[in-house]
């Protein structure tokens, strides 16, 4: 394999490795819980992302395959905010 | 596992009816676990006790655990990769680094499982338990199903069944090796961090 190539997937990797230790920090230090749910949740977004673009190679594939990846996470985002929602006006 | 690669022109040239297929599946696969999750998150956040995760769950094992996960998507890429450049004892040694890692997390998740059990939390004492076995229960149902696709993999490429030109197969056990990865990626925080 080329060197490019193996660089390019070790830089990913070592990305990944640190936002999981940023994670574990993020979840230990005491600030605020709302803080707390937006980072994790665009660390976690972050690290699928990458996974999804350069190990899957989603980066490089053409739009169908781009549609079929996204589509979910859009419905996704639905099926996760209506029951927010939901329970806040609930309470 | 053949990978016939069709003459199409349009969007889809190029991409294996397989190809197509797996992200289908992978597509239908995230909406199972999206159903999961938002049924953990609407129990969670309507149920009335919920212990402090980091009392409860050992925090700092399963952060080790999603660290061999993220090793093994890194091995399953490197035998991608090997294999397209025809490399077929680099995509062996990967393949099976990638099974061993793979199996390694599910003898940790059992080694989690076992400590939880041990000090009463099971599927049936709470909200938290079944919702906490049932979402880890399922992606660890999906690792040991790709341990098993991966053992498949292995055999076939100790046959020589792989090339250059020809390794369909190795592809479609990395894209779902690694959706497996992203699924314990968003686990991991909503069930472990959050």
């Amino acid at each position: 394999m080329s060197a490019a190539k193996r660089s390019k997937y070790l830089t990913v990797f070592a990305v990944l490795a640190v936002f999981t230790v940023v994670e574990v920090a993020v979840a230990f230090t005491a600030i605020a819980k709302s803080t707390q749910v937006v980072l994790l949740v665009a660390l976690a977004l972050i690290k699928a992302s990458l996974v999804a673009l350069y190990y899957m190679h989603l980066r490089s594939e053409g739009p169908v395959l781009k549609v079929i990846a996204t589509f979910p996470l859009l419905l996704v985002i639905v099926l996760l905010l209506l029951p927010v929602f939901d329970l806040a006006l609930a309470q | 596992m053949e990978h016939a690669v069709e003459r199409r022109s349009g969007p889809l040239a190029g991409v294996s009816t397989t190809k197509f297929a797996m992200w289908l599946f992978l597509a239908s696969e995230a909406m199972f676990f999206a159903g999961l999750i938002a049924a953990y998150l609407v129990l969670r956040l309507a149920g009335s006790q919920w212990p402090v995760v980091a009392d409860v769950l050992n925090v700092p094992l399963v952060a080790g655990n999603t660290f061999i996960l993220i090793v093994s998507s890194v091995t399953m890429v490197l035998a991608f990769a090997s294999i397209e450049s025809g490399d077929q004892r680099r995509l062996r040694q990967y393949l099976i680094a990638t099974a061993v890692l793979g199996s390694v997390f599910l003898s940790i998740q059992a080694v989690e499982w076992r400590e939880l059990l041990a000090e009463g939390t099971t599927v049936s004492t709470s909200l938290f338990g079944s919702t906490f076995f049932t979402l880890t229960g399922f992606h660890g149902l999906h690792v040991l199903g790709g341990v098993l696709f991966m053992l498949y993999v292995v055999a076939r490429a100790y046959q020589g069944r792989y090339t250059k030109e020809e390794h369909g197969g190795v592809e479609l056990m990395g894209l779902y090796w690694h959706f497996v990865d992203v699924v314990w990626i968003f686990l991991f925080t909503i069930v472990y961090l959050v």
